[in-house]
C-alpha cells in the first residue's frame, strides 16, 4: 500500500499520471483502435505526445483553468487524449451523450457555460453550431473527422490536427510549458463534471475530483487484481461514470490497454477480435447475448440442442462452484472439463469472452437468470453498484462471494448503512464534491459527514451484502398494505428471454398489472418456428400466440410470488403488450437503458388506468408524440388479458 | 453548392441531339444536356420517359441511332461498357446488381478490377503470391478498406451481400462504384425503395462523395424532395423527350414541368 500512496501522492492528478506512464513504459500500449481494418496501437509515450499539442492548442486559444470544454462523440482515442489535454490546463471536461438532441444539449451547455467543445464527427459539430447563437459561452469547436467539414466556416472550428498544429508551434516556441501546467494540477482539484442522465427530474452536473476517482479507481483494481496486463473494449457512453471510471481512471491508474471499436455497429465483432479480460457492460448488453445464444441453439441440429441441455444442467449443478472454488466431486469436474470443451468454450469463445477474467455489470439491476447464465459457463461476472455521485465506486461483489440478489458488500474504504425509511447511504473515498451550480440539491444528497443518500430501497444482510430493491420514490403500496418495488417484479420478468422490457403499475391500486414489451428476435423466432409470417414489430407484438405465451410466462411467476408470503399479494392480475420498444430517444428509457418511469408513466396514462379496470383492450395511437395530428388510421388496438385464466378476458366477466 | 457563379466548369460530358429507338418506339428523342466537372446533376421524369435509357446511353450500353456523347472533349463512338468504366464512367443500377453470394469486401474489390495490375494479379503471378501479387492485394485493400469507412460499412465488411437489407445493398452498390474512382459517377434511382432514415444517410454519402473526392454525379431520382436538395441542375425527361433544364428552383417553377407531374392529356 506504500507505494500506491507514493504515487497517488506524487501522481495525483490525471494529466501526471500520463506522464509518469510515458517515462514508465513509454512503449507498452496505451490505445489501440481499429482503424480500415487493422487495430492500431498508441502507445503511452505517444498517447503523452499527443496530449501536451492538444493541451498547448487549447491554451493559445485561450482556454483558462476552470472553463468548462464539452467533449461529444463515440469512444474513440483522440476524445479520451481530450479528457487529459483539458485537464492538462487546469480546465474540466464535461463529457455529453452522443445520441442527445441539439436542445437536450443545450440546458447543460448553458449551466456549465461552456467555453469550448471538442466534437468526434459533422453530427455533433452540427449541433453544437446550431446552439452557439443560444449560448453565448462558447468560443471554439473542435473536431477529429474531417469528413464533410469542408464546406465549414473555419472561424471557430478547427480540426485536432490544426489544433495541435497550434500547439507545436507554441512548443517551439516554450518548450517546457507542458510539464510546468501540468505541475500546477493538485489532486483536490476539480477534474470532471459528469451530468447524470437521471430517471427523474433534469439532468444534476455531479463534480469529481482527480482525488476521488483516482483513489476509488486504484481501491477497486486492487480488489480484483487488475493490473496493467488487462485489456478492456471501450464501448460505452463516454458521459456515463462507469466508462469513465474504467476506461479513463482504472486505466491512468493501472497501465492498461483500452481498445476503441470500429464503429459502434461493430461491437461484438470488435468483443470477438479483442478477447478482453476486463469487461463492463450493463445489463442490457448481457441479457441480448443470451437471448442469442439461446436463440441459436434453439434453431441448431437436434444433437448440438440436447449435448447443450446436458451440460448446462450439469453446469446449474457445479458451475458456479468451480468458478468460486468450492469442492466439487471429481466426476463433476471432468464432466464439466469436457462440457467446457464441447459447449461452454465455443458459447465464449463465440461471445469473445474466453479470456475474461472480471465482468461487471452495473447501472441497472440484471435479472438472476442471466446474471446464473454467465457465472454457470464460466465467466466470472459479477455485480456492481455504481453512482456518478461516489465516482462510480460504491458496492462491487467480491470473486469468492457472490449471491445473485445482491450487489455485493461495500467495497474497501466505503461504508454503508440503512436509514429509518429503508434508504441505502454511504460514504466513498470517491464522494463527489457536490453538484455545479446546484446547492440545493447538494444538501439533500450530501450530509456534512460525507454521507450519500443513493435514493435506492434496499437492504444489508447479515454478511454485509448490499441488495437494492428499487428507487425510493418508485416504491408504493398495493391495496395500501402491501410494499410494492415495481422494479422487483419487472426483472422477475425479464428472466424470460421472450420479454425485453417490463413495466409494473400498482401503486396506489388494488392489484398490479404490468406492460409487456417483447423481444423482438426470440418472440420473432418462436412465431416463425409456429410458422407464422408478421410484418413488422407491431404486429408481432398483437398476434394471440405471443399473448399466450407472455401468458404462460406470467402464470410461472405468478406461482413463484405466491410461494413467498410477502410477494403473494403481488401476483400480477393483468398484463398487456406493448405495440412498440422503449427508447431513449422518445424519453422512456436513460441512455444508460433505465426506465424512466415518470416518463413512462405519464405517455401511458391511459394504457394503465386501461389496466386497472375491467376493459378488455384499449386503443392507442400508434407514435406517442403529443403534438402528431393523428387520424384513425395509425392507432394501434392493444388487447389486455387478464393474466390468470385464458378464457376468462377482463375482471368483470 | 459546387458551383459557384465566378468559375463555370468545362462540361465533363456533353450529350448531344441523341436520338434511341428500339425498333418503333423511340425511347429518346433529339435529347441534348451537359454534366459539368464537380457538380451533382439530377436527372428526373416520370415514369416510362426516357431516365434509364439515358443513363444506359452515357454508360455505352445502349448506342444511340443519332446523336453523339462527348465525353471530356472526345467525341465517343459505340463504346462499350467496359471502356466507359476504364474511361472513368462508373454507375450503379435501379435493381442492385452485386454477387450475392459475395461479402461485401469482394464486392467492393471487384470495382477495383480495372485498377490493378494485370501481370500481378495474372493466374502464374497470383500462383505464387508472395511478391508483387501481395504488394497489389495490400494496395487495394486498403483503398477498399477507406471506401468501407466512408460509407460506414465496417459491421458488414464480412457479410455476404444477399443476406444484407435492401438499403444497405445499394451502399455496397455504390461502394462499388466508387472503388473505380470514377470522375463520373451515374446513380440510377440511389434510393428507390428505401425508407426515411436511409434516404436521409444516402443524401449525405452523395453529398459527402461528391465534397470529398470532386467526384461528378449524374443520378436518377423520383423523390422530388431529394432532388431538389442535393442537386446543382436538374434535367427533366417526358416521354423521351427534354421538357426542362436548370436549377431545381428553375425546374420546379417550369409549367411544362407541372403538367408532366400532375398528368394532362397528351
Amino acid at each position: 500500500m506504500n507505494d500506491v500512496a507514493n504515487s497517488l501522492n506524487k501522481n495525483d492528478t490525471f494529466p501526471k499520471l500520463l506522464l509518469h506512464h510515458a517515462k514508465v513504459n513509454p512503449t507498452s500500449a496505451a490505445y489501440r483502435q481499429k482503424h480500415l481494418g487493422i487495430w492500431q496501437t498508441l502507445t503511452w509515450a505517444e498517447a503523452a505526445a499527443r496530449v501536451e499539442l492538444m493541451a498547448l492548442g487549447l491554451h493559445s486559444l485561450g482556454l483558462k483553468p476552470n472553463d468548462k470544454v464539452a467533449i461529444v462523440g463515440q469512444n474513440t482515442t483522440s476524445l479520451y487524449l481530450s479528457f487529459s489535454a483539458v485537464q492538462a490546463i487546469g480546465a474540466i471536461p464535461v463529457p455529453l451523450y452522443p445520441d442527445s438532441s441539439a436542445t437536450e444539449m443545450s440546458g447543460i451547455l448553458k449551466e456549465a457555460e461552456i467555453k469550448g467543445a471538442i466534437c468526434q464527427d459533422q453530427e455533433q459539430v452540427d449541433k453544437i453550431e446550431s446552439l452557439t447563437s443560444e449560448v453565448k459561452s462558447i468560443e471554439f469547436v473542435v473536431y477529429e473527422e474531417l469528413r464533410g467539414m469542408r464546406q465549414y466556416d473555419h472561424k471557430h472550428l478547427q480540426s485536432i490536427e490544426t489544433l495541435s498544429q497550434i500547439g507545436k508551434e507554441f512548443k517551439s516556441k516554450d518548450p517546457k510549458s507542458f510539464a510546468s501546467l501540468v505541475d500546477q494540477g493538485k489532486g483536490s482539484d476539480l477534474a470532471i463534471i459528469i451530468y447524470t442522465p437521471g430517471t427523474t427530474g433534469t439532468p444534476k452536473g455531479v463534480m469529481l475530483s482527480h482525488d476521488g476517482l483516482q483513489k476509488s479507481a486504484r481501491l477497486a483494481a486492487d480488489q480484483d487484481n487488475i493490473s496493467s496486463k488487462e485489456n478492456i473494449l471501450a464501448y460505452l457512453p463516454l458521459a456515463w461514470i462507469g466508462d469513465h471510471f474504467v476506461s479513463y481512471a482504472q486505466h491512468y491508474v493501472t497501465g492498461f490497454t483500452v481498445n476503441c471499436p470500429e464503429s459502434p455497429d461493430t461491437l461484438f465483432s470488435d468483443l470477438k477480435d479483442i478477447g478482453p479480460n476486463y469487461f463492463i457492460a450493463p445489463p442490457r448488453i448481457f441479457e441480448r447475448l443470451v437471448t442469442q445464444t439461446k436463440n441459436r441453439i434453439e434453431n441448431a441440429s437436434g444433437i448440438i440442442n440436447s449435448l447443450y441441455h446436458y451440460f448446462m444442467t450439469l453446469a446449474d449443478r457445479v458451475g458456479a462452484k468451480i468458478l468460486e472454488g468450492q469442492s466439487v466431486g471429481l466426476t463433476d469436474r471432468f464432466s464439466y472439463a469436457l462440457g467446457n470443451l464441447i459447449i461452454f468454450g465455443p458459447i465464449k469463445n463465440n461471445l469473445g469472452f474466453n479470456h475474461i477474467k472480471i465482468a461487471y455489470t452495473g447501472g441497472a439491476p440484471i435479472s438472476d437468470e442471466v446474471f446464473s447464465f454467465y457465472r454457470k459457463i464460466g465467466v466470472n461476472l459479477k455485480q456492481i453498484y455504481t453512482q456518478t455521485e461516489s465516482s462510480g465506486y460504491a458496492f462491487l461483489q467480491s470473486n469468492d462471494s457472490v449471491l445473485e440478489n445482491s450487489v455485493g458488500p461495500a467495497g474497501p474504504g466505503v461504508e454503508v448503512k440503512i436509514d429509518s425509511k429503508g434508504e441505502i447511504i454511504y460514504r466513498s473515498p470517491g464522494n463527489f464534491l457536490g453538484y455545479y451550480k446546484n446547492e440545493n440539491a447538494t444538501k439533500k444528497t450530501l450530509d456534512k459527514d460525507g454521507w450519500i443518500r443513493s435514493g435506492d430501497f434496499g437492504t444489508i444482510n447479515g454478511a454485509g451484502h448490499v441488495r437494492v430493491i428499487d428507487r425510493l420514490i418508485d416504491t408504493g403500496k398495493i391495496a395500501s398494505s402491501l410494499q410494492f418495488a415495481p422494479q422487483n417484479i419487472e426483472n422477475k420478468l425479464k428472466d424470460s428471454p421472450f420479454i425485453q422490457d417490463a413495466i409494473a403499475t400498482g401503486s396506489g391500486k388494488d392489484f398490479v398489472a404490468a406492460i409487456i414489451v417483447v423481444d423482438a428476435e426470440a418472440t420473432g423466432n418462436y412465431l416463425e418456428k409456429a410458422g407464422i409470417g408478421f410484418s413488422g414489430y407491431t404486429e408481432l407484438s398483437q398476434h394471440e400466440m405471443v399473448f399466450d405465451l407472455i401468458q404462460n410466462n406470467i402464470k410461472t411467476l405468478n406461482e413463484e410470488l405466491a410461494k413467498t408470503q410477502d410477494l403473494a399479494g403481488l401476483q400480477i392480475k393483468r398484463f398487456t403488450i406493448l405495440h412498440k420498444q422503449l427508447d431513449p430517444i422518445d424519453g422512456e428509457l436513460t441512455q444508460t437503458g433505465k426506465l424512466r418511469r415518470n416518463q413512462v408513466s405519464k405517455r401511458l396514462k391511459k394504457l394503465i388506468e386501461a389496466l386497472h379496470s375491467n376493459k378488455n383492450s384499449i386503443e392507442l395511437p400508434s407514435t406517442q408524440d403529443p403534438g402528431q395530428s393523428r387520424t384513425k388510421s395509425n392507432m394501434v388496438l392493444l388487447k389486455i388479458r387478464n393474466a390468470r385464466h385464458t378464457e376468462d378476458n377482463g375482471l368483470g366477466n | 453548392m459546387a458551383l459557384s457563379e465566378q468559375s463555370i466548369p468545362e462540361a465533363i460530358l456533353s450529350v448531344e441531339n441523341i436520338t434511341l429507338s428500339f425498333g418503333a418506339v423511340r425511347a429518346i428523342r433529339d435529347v441534348s444536356f451537359d454534366i459539368k466537372k464537380g457538380e451533382i446533376r439530377a436527372i428526373i421524369g416520370p415514369n416510362g420517359a426516357g431516365k434509364t435509357s439515358m443513363l444506359n446511353v452515357i454508360n455505352g450500353f445502349y448506342h444511340p441511332q443519332q446523336g453523339q456523347i462527348l465525353f471530356r472533349g472526345m467525341v465517343r463512338r459505340r463504346m462499350r461498357p467496359h471502356e466507359a468504366a476504364g474511361g472513368g464512367i462508373a454507375r450503379t443500377f435501379q435493381n442492385v446488381a452485386l454477387f450475392k453470394g459475395m461479402s461485401t469486401l469482394d464486392n467492393i474489390m471487384t470495382g477495383r478490377n480495372l485498377k490493378m495490375n494485370k501481370w500481378n494479379v495474372s493466374l502464374l503471378a497470383a500462383m505464387f503470391y508472395y511478391g508483387p501479387t501481395q504488394k497489389e492485394e495490400i494496395l487495394h485493400r486498403q483503398f477498399v478498406e477507406k471506401i468501407i469507412s466512408f460509407l460506414e460499412i465496417e459491421a458488414i465488411r464480412k457479410t455476404p451481400v444477399g443476406r444484407l437489407p435492401y438499403g444497405l445493398q445499394k451502399r455496397v452498390e455504390l461502394g462499388r462504384a466508387l472503388a473505380a474512382e470514377p470522375d463520373l459517377l451515374l446513380l440510377d434511382e440511389p434510393m428507390a425503395g428505401m425508407n426515411l432514415e436511409e434516404k436521409e444517410d444516402m443524401c449525405r454519402f452523395i453529398l459527402d462523395v461528391n465534397e470529398e473526392f470532386g467526384t461528378t454525379i449524374a443520378l436518377i431520382e423520383h423523390d422530388m424532395g431529394v432532388v431538389m436538395d442535393l442537386s446543382d441542375r436538374v434535367v427533366v425527361l417526358d416521354h423521351g423527350e427534354k421538357i426542362a433544364d436548370g436549377t431545381p428552383a428553375e425546374v420546379k417553377a417550369n409549367q411544362n414541368v407541372i403538367d408532366a407531374y400532375l398528368g394532362v392529356a397528351h
